[in-house]
């Protein structure tokens, strides 16, 4: 699915510059975004080693097992074949708690270490299992009560009340999480029968 | 609201530091040995990330994109959305900076307090760069074969998107 995606775009992509006469931009773009990416990749890492480092210091002194017990009541039921108190749980309660505040950048790297821990209990280490599309699903569609950059962009464009957009989001973003659930809640039933 | 998002994360990060401390645990070999191993997942993340950006790069600049949203007009139309949200629709899934652009656009073009302007920002916030979310977290575990991860959390944009319109109508 994300192969053929990404081979439609860069495929579609060449065919229209052709197109259009504007074959030049092909190869400058390829080059100038795979500069972009780099970029942004390492922005990333940075921002990755210091989230793991904080929340190493906070697995250690119990505080994220703290704020996962919190969470982990609201997620068990979600994920039934994840045994009690794994990891994975205070990893993804991390992560949702994170976007929840609108947190991008911090929910990534605990996003990526429950991907780590949930592959662990992986008998096809290729293929994805239902823990990994349901906790997908629920940080794609996780209700949001600070949308920050909307807010900023608002912002900048002038509006008479820029957080006028927080509850309409939360309550977009909250029917999209508890669509999501429903479903995969009854695509897990169906693939059991 | 935003001098709140900007003590979120400050509060946490001493709050942590205070616990551990108070705990006796080694706050900075840890952070240090936390760190490393960020690192080492975030190497493999550098292609990714650059194959992602060409991939945007070249459906956008090469006019593909704008194309795809012309074709699509009328459906959206049909279903009430205006067809000036098309593009937000199609790149939000893929990247947030693209998705910020687009957004910063139609802001200036129809005012941010108009019904797109509106309908644009509470869709940018109850949705998720899902393709980019989907390609780097399952990338970065070793899987390749995603089965329907990336339908569902599609059918979860939308499900956003239409409740953001229906709660935008109702504001408007």
């Amino acid at each position: 699915m994300i192969n053929a995606v990404w081979a439609s775009m860069i495929l579609c992509g060449i065919a229209f510059a052709v197109a259009r006469g504007d074959a030049g931009m092909i190869t400058a773009t390829i080059f100038g975004q795979a500069a972009n990416g780099l970029a942004a990749a390492l922005n990333l890492l940075a921002i990755i080693a210091v989230w793991f480092g904080l929340s190493r210091i906070a697995e250690r002194s119990g505080l994220l097992a703290g704020l996962a017990r919190a969470i982990a009541p609201l997620l068990r039921p979600l994920f039934p074949e994840l045994p009690k108190g794994h990891p994975a749980f205070s990893a993804m309660a991390m992560n949702l708690a994170a976007n929840v505040l609108g947190l991008a950048n911090a929910a990534t790297p605990f996003g990526l270490q429950a991907m780590k821990q949930l592959q662990e209990l992986n008998p096809r280490p290729d293929t994805a299992t239902p823990a990994m599309i349901t906790f997908l699903a629920l940080n794609s569609a996780c209700a949001t009560i600070l949308p920050a950059t909307a807010i900023a962009l608002r912002a900048q464009a002038g509006a008479a009340d820029p957080n006028l957009i927080i509850v309409p989001a939360a309550l977009s973003s909250g029917a999209a999480m508890v669509g999501v659930i429903l479903i995969d809640r009854w695509l897990r039933a169906a693939r059991r029968r | 609201m935003a001098s709140i998002g900007a003590w979120i994360l400050p509060a946490l990060v001493a709050l942590t530091i205070l616990v551990a401390w108070r705990r006796g645990v080694p706050m900075y070999d840890e952070f240090v040995d936390g760190a490393a191993e960020g690192l080492r997942l975030g190497l493999r993340l550098i292609p990714l990330i650059i194959g992602i950006y060409i991939a945007i790069g070249l459906f956008r600049e090469s006019g593909a994109l704008d194309w795809l949203g012309r074709a699509a007009a009328p459906v959206l139309a049909h279903a009430g959305f205006p067809p000036e949200i098309l593009p937000l629709m199609i790149i939000r899934p893929f990247s947030n900076a693209a998705a910020m652009g687009v957004i910063a656009e139609l802001l200036a073009e129809h005012g941010p307090d108009s019904f797109i302007g509106l309908l644009a920002s509470i869709m940018q916030g109850s949705s998720e760069t899902t393709f980019y979310v989907a390609t780097l977290y399952l990338g970065s575990a070793g899987v390749r074969r995603p089965l329907h991860t990336v339908h569902l959390c599609l059918l979860g944009d939308l499900i956003g998107y239409v409740a953001a319109l229906w709660i935008t109508s109702s504001l408007a």
